[in-house]
């Protein structure tokens, strides 16, 4: 059985390459600022452009990540957001919307303390397309053997730092999009120099089948726009994440989702591929 | 696990311990990291490199470190003779001296000049301030907020040799978190930064190259032995947090299978309180910090806060060679409350004139516990990994008293 899962990420491509859009992708932390508002915030992120959804699954240490998304773990561990919790969000979200992607990004020990087939069975049950396992890479992929096997997409990061053999065996390995981290790095830290990353993106978007997004200090709309430039699709998660940090409510999550979103929308649309 | 028949042939090339250690980390860290295992492998089998570390380890650090035979505990106790491999005698008073003057050796040969470092107790973080004020390198040193309040005398220290000491307020402000937010500094300053991890955790090749740079403390305790009482203890004994001084110890003893080796956790208010450190005794296989261990996490697979009296032995995870050690059954790992750490730490005190180490409190109640059950020949090997200067305002405060 092929679920849809691969196939959706593969669909949206498909679409924005016909209409020659830029793909845009928010990350926010699921569970955060508060649980009740993931779901609502899902839609509104697609109501405000997004094309596929990175879901942020916290852990108690994300060393791989900056502060504001760290601290989004910590807020919504404090309300003992576990998988349990986040596939149902995919799932209350998948009964409304069946065509976004939606794509899991994470540390392994919970993933693994969970029962990596058996998250791999139940993520595609939900809905999940595609999975990001910040502390796997390739040499270690056999761990997540059960996800590929399951039908999941299993995305890859590529760092500026990566050699070029590791970056054929990832262009080799990729499914769905190659997610470029766009400079040496954690998430949400360093000033993004477009020009500095130009060129790479360029090469692998030449050797590689899927897609090449491009995320890690992204922040705003005229920082989307210049990667707009040359990326299949842009990531933004940190400052998303930041700007809904406040919110109280669902509502309030929602509309600083959309206000936030809208004008990234705008300024990766007007970039004509 | 299947027999094992040669315990000095691990890691394998991925910096695997049977199923245990790898490289589980993001895709920014895996060039800087394949980068030191390539200058740390051509180093290992360079002679002026090994020539430089030794004269250093003998003229600097103080080495060898006696075998001291506690002949009035051992009395006291009255079973087997404890004998106490003196770490704490050390330049800066622990064993972390070893593996820190090592890596500024290798942090040197790559060019490096900005070292960086994280320190729950502040012993790995005062042994790394020590080194770059030696060899001139600028040292940042990352620790929890909550432990510099703990350890204001080790912070002080850190400074003047020099240091600069930032704290974490992420997470549970303590090591775990202090390893992570360094771990994020080097990602983004790899050029010019080289990170001294102090345990022998993390990804390959920290387990690797953190446990050479302390085996001499088995391979000394070995041919002292052998010199001194003519054969091999029965017994060896360290506490294990990260375990590097248990590694330290046990590392040339693994392939002598009539040696006995018994790692002590930190069980804190005992492994049923759910308040301890005790990896290995009350933990699971998962992932942390960049290798596949045993850790504390709950069932959401989120690392769990632990516990001890003793700072240095505060940690959910432990290196992966431990967790292979367990699993194949080479050595034993129990858990020492910080009760029968105390009492440990006052014995000594009473019966021989030396002032451990919290941390090295748990091997000595360790030695205790097993000296008990075996006959008067018979020769424990306890590694006394550090001094206690550091922890008497904590023994005095836990005791009811102000300094």
């Amino acid at each position: 059985m092929i679920p849809a899962a691969m196939n959706r990420i593969a669909t949206r491509f498909g679409q924005l390459r016909a209409t020659r859009r830029t793909a845009l992708i928010p990350f926010i932390t699921a569970g955060d600022p508060i649980p009740d508002a993931t779901v609502a915030v899902m839609h509104a992120l697609v109501e405000g452009g997004a094309d596929i959804i990175e879901l942020g699954m916290p852990f108690s240490d994300p060393m791989a990540d900056g502060p504001v998304i760290q601290h989004a773990d910590e807020r919504a561990l404090r309300h003992k957001v576990g998988i349990a919790d986040i596939l149902g969000w995919v799932r209350e979200f998948r009964a409304r919307d069946d065509d976004t992607p939606v794509v899991l990004m994470g540390y392994l020990n919970p993933i693994e303390i969970h029962g990596i087939e058996l998250f791999a069975h139940e993520a595609v049950a939900a809905g999940v397309d595609g999975v990001l396992v910040v502390d796997c890479p390739i040499e270690e992929d056999d761990t997540l053997q059960p996800l590929r096997d399951a039908g999941l997409a299993r995305i890859l990061l590529v760092a500026p730092t990566t050699s070029s053999a590791r970056l054929a065996r990832a262009i080799e390995m990729a499914e769905g999009y190659l997610y470029y981290v766009s400079f040496a790095g954690i998430t949400g830290a360093a000033k993004l120099s477009a020009d500095a990353i130009r060129a790479r993106v360029a090469e692998m978007r030449q050797r590689a089948q899927v897609p090449i997004a491009v995320g890690f200090g992204i922040k705003d709309a005229a920082s989307a726009e210049a990667v707009a430039e040359f990326a299949d699709a842009v990531v933004i998660g940190s400052a998303l994440v930041d700007a809904l940090s406040s919110a109280t409510t669902a509502g309030e999550a929602c509309r600083q989702a959309r206000a936030f979103l809208a004008p990234v929308r705008a300024a990766v649309d007007s970039i004509q591929r | 696990m299947s027999r094992i028949d040669d315990y000095h042939a691990w890691p394998d090339a991925h910096g695997r311990f049977g199923p245990y250690g790898g490289t589980y980390v993001a895709e920014t860290l895996v060039a800087p990291l394949e980068e030191l295992k390539a200058a740390y492998l051509r180093l290992r089998d360079d002679p002026a490199f090994q020539q430089e570390f030794a004269d250093d380890l003998k003229h600097y650090v103080g080495r060898p470190s006696p075998i001291y035979h506690a002949r009035r505990l051992s009395e006291k106790i009255g079973g087997a003779q404890i004998l106490l491999k003196r770490e704490d005698l050390n330049h800066t008073g622990a064993h972390k001296i070893n593996n820190t003057v090592g890596q500024a050796l290798v942090a040197r040969a790559m060019g490096k000049r900005r070292i960086i470092a994280e320190t729950g107790a502040g012993q790995h973080g005062v042994a790394t301030a020590t080194v770059c004020a030696r060899f001139g390198m600028q040292c940042v040193v990352y620790m929890g907020a909550v432990d510099i309040e703990r350890q204001k005398i080790n912070v002080y220290r850190m400074k003047l040799l020099g240091a600069e000491v930032i704290p974490v307020t992420s997470g549970s402000q303590t090591l775990k978190d202090a390893l992570s937010e360094a771990l994020r500094d080097w990602v983004s300053n790899v050029a010019d930064t080289f990170y001294i991890i102090g345990t022998v955790a993390g990804p390959h090749p920290y387990p690797m190259m953190v446990r050479d740079f302390n085996a001499v403390v088995g391979r000394e305790a070995r041919a002292q032995m052998l010199e001194q009482f003519g054969r091999l203890p029965d017994v060896l004994t360290a506490c294990v947090g990260g375990g590097s001084n248990a590694l330290g110890l046990f590392h040339a003893f693994l392939n002598d299978r009539d040696v006995r080796i018994v790692g002590a956790e930190a069980a804190g208010e005992g492994i049923a309180s759910g308040h301890h450190a005790a990896s290995l005794a009350a933990g699971r296989p998962g992932v942390l910090h960049g290798n596949r261990t045993y850790v504390l996490c709950d069932d959401d697979g989120q690392i769990t806060e632990t516990h001890s009296v003793s700072a240095g032995l505060d940690y959910p995870g432990v290196g992966p060679e431990h967790a292979f050690l367990k699993d194949s059954g080479r050595a034993e790992y129990v858990g020492v409350t910080d009760d029968e750490a105390l009492a440990a730490f006052h014995l000594l005190c009473e019966s021989e004139g030396i002032l451990p180490a919290l941390e090295s409190s748990h091997a000595v109640a360790q030695a205790i516990n097993l000296a008990r059950g075996l006959s008067k020949d018979k020769l424990i090997l306890c590694n006394l990994s550090g001094r206690g200067d550091k922890d008497v305002h904590t023994i005095a405060k836990r005791e009811g008293l102000e300094l």
